[in-house]
């Protein structure tokens, strides 16, 4: 199951060099799987590859077992959930509107789709009563976002393919929106593609990432090893090696804790917890001016310590 | 005789025939226009996914319109002979350059991430043109169809010099005998005529106009 990539090409007829170039991959049924790497890497042709936008040039790619190839293209897409940047709603029509476009397609009864479109308003943290009737014009960029997403899901595909799809979107909304899909996905254990060029996006996002470079993929593994181990020096400039501070980012206070208990650690009341990333525990070291601190576990209860030296000594492995 | 005075009687006496003339008007207005846009608007469409086909042809109507409207009269008499048809012929011919052209500039303008979401959601391309593309196309599309009318209420007049009647019956005869009351009583309603269908379509343009 999820969706399997074998010996995929595509070649364009007007360039030399292939533009994906015979890529085999594995994706498991509920991944959020980015595609990262600079523009013109094939990222977003392997993408729209999945629901035949574009055709393989040879290969093939199944999506829950099935072969892509072997369905009727139409039937495939609406299957499958897919969100692109910014002006991918459709403007004449109303939210609702936009939201039933696949269940209509589908052939939905009109109180199930109605039932459904409240369900996905609400999901996605936007009052039906409110935005039901309004057009994409009249929302912010970023509730239009949301709305891409609701629209994406309204069938309850399995598989949503998304490409870049908070490219276009300031900052601190981008950000609200990536836990808000990342909170969704937890919840409804989707499998998903995303593509972006943006490495804060792909770590942040990702169980596992895609790098790809010149329509191949360098390296394919979690954020945690891409920051940590990267594969070549392309990857190593990608996610800047020497950013000690993102680093700290995906290590854990478990990763490095001793079990013993130094006395000259503060008191246990203010303490870290095992899961606690190395960058919150570095900055309250700084903030507080504390080389060590107590950790504790749920129950506040004292289980070990972490210090200023073994984070030093991590970061320099 | 005062010219209203003239008018009026001539109302009095005649206007089961000014009825008529108005009818045949309207009928061979609406008529050109039906054909003109049942012929024009499916290849404006056409050629708005065949950027090269596109060119050549834009480039020949252009050459096209060139020629005055008197003239694609006249000419449509050696072929249809006299009456209605070549009437209707002529005046499709001039009703569809402005529907074609901006039919195929509506289209072609629409925001292609639009298109693609259309497909990506499993829209046949028949349904990404019937939900998506016409809606979005519409009202460029109106303002074409909008000139057209215009064009052609007016060219009707034009329409009796080769037996095609309407109310250019009037101007005509006003001109030959340099009568002011005829003159009138072709050009008010055909002035009338050409403003409310200008009317019409600039309401049904807003009304279509999404960002509205």
């Amino acid at each position: 199951m999820g969706i399997v990539f074998k010996n995929v090409v595509k070649q364009y007829s007007n360039t030399a060099a292939p533009a994906v170039d015979n890529i085999s991959l594995e994706i498991n049924s509920g991944e959020f799987i980015v595609f990262l790497g600079p523009s013109g890497c094939g990222k977003t042709t392997l993408l729209k590859m999945v629901n035949r936008l574009y055709d393989t040039t040879s290969g093939t790619i199944e999506v829950d077992g099935v072969d892509i190839r072997k369905v009727q293209t139409e039937q495939l897409r609406r299957g499958i959930g897919y969100v692109i940047q910014q002006n991918g709603l459709f403007p004449h029509m109303t939210i609702e509107s936009n939201i039933a476009v696949v269940p209509r397609l589908l052939k939905w009864p009109e109180e199930k789709i109605d039932k459904r479109t409240d369900e996905l308003l609400e999901m996605v943290h936007l009052d039906p009563r409110t935005y039901r009737k309004r057009r994409p014009n009249q929302l912010s960029g970023g509730q239009q976002q949301r709305v891409g997403i609701a629209r994406a899901m309204a069938a309850d595909p399995n598989v949503l393919l998304m490409d870049e799809p908070f490219g276009a979107i300031d900052a601190i909304t981008r950000s609200s929106l990536q836990d808000e899909l990342h909170r969704l996905q937890r919840l409804l254990k989707k499998t998903i593609l995303f593509v972006t060029h943006d490495v804060d996006e792909a770590l942040r996002l990702a169980d596992r990432i895609i790098v790809m470079q010149a329509g191949k993929v360098v390296q394919f593994a979690t954020p945690y090893d891409i920051v940590t181990n990267p594969a070549n020096d392309f990857i190593r400039k990608l996610v800047g090696e020497r950013d000690v501070y993102r680093k700290m980012g995906f290590l854990k206070v478990e990763d490095i804790y001793s079990a013993d208990s130094l006395d000259e650690v503060a008191a246990t009341a203010d303490g870290v917890t095992l899961t606690d990333d190395l960058k919150l525990v570095f900055n309250r070291m700084v903030e507080e001016q504390h080389k060590a601190f107590a950790v504790v576990d749920s129950n506040n209860k004292r289980i070990g310590t972490v210090t200023m030296d073994r984070i030093l000594t991590k970061l320099a492995q | 005789m005062k010219v209203i005075d003239q008018i009026r009687e001539y109302f009095e006496g005649n206007s089961p025939v000014f009825f008529a003339n108005l009818k045949t008007h309207v009928w061979l207005s609406s008529f050109s226009m039906i054909l003109a846009m049942l012929v024009c608007i499916p290849l404006g469409i056409w050629i708005s996914r065949r950027l090269k086909i596109a060119n050549y042809i834009i480039n020949a109507i252009n050459i096209f319109r060139v020629i005055p409207s008197l003239a694609v009269l006249a000419l449509a008499m050696p072929l249809l002979g006299v009456g209605f048809a070549p009437a209707a012929a002529a005046l499709t011919l001039l009703a569809g350059p402005p529907i074609l052209i901006n039919t195929y500039i509506a289209f072609r303008e629409i925001n292609p991430a639009v298109k693609e979401a259309a497909y990506g959601m499993g829209m046949t391309p028949m349904q990404t043109i019937w939900k998506v593309e016409l809606p979005l196309a519409l009202p460029v599309m109106l303002a074409g169809i909008r000139t057209a009318s215009v064009e052609i209420i007016a060219s009707a007049t034009l329409a009796v010099l080769i037996g095609g009647g309407g109310l250019g019956s009037y101007i005509i005869n006003g001109v030959s005998m340099m009568s002011k009351s005829y003159l009138l009583i072709g050009a008010v309603p055909v002035a009338m005529l050409a403003i409310l269908s200008e009317i019409a379509f600039s309401l049904l343009q807003r009304k279509t106009n999404y960002s509205h």
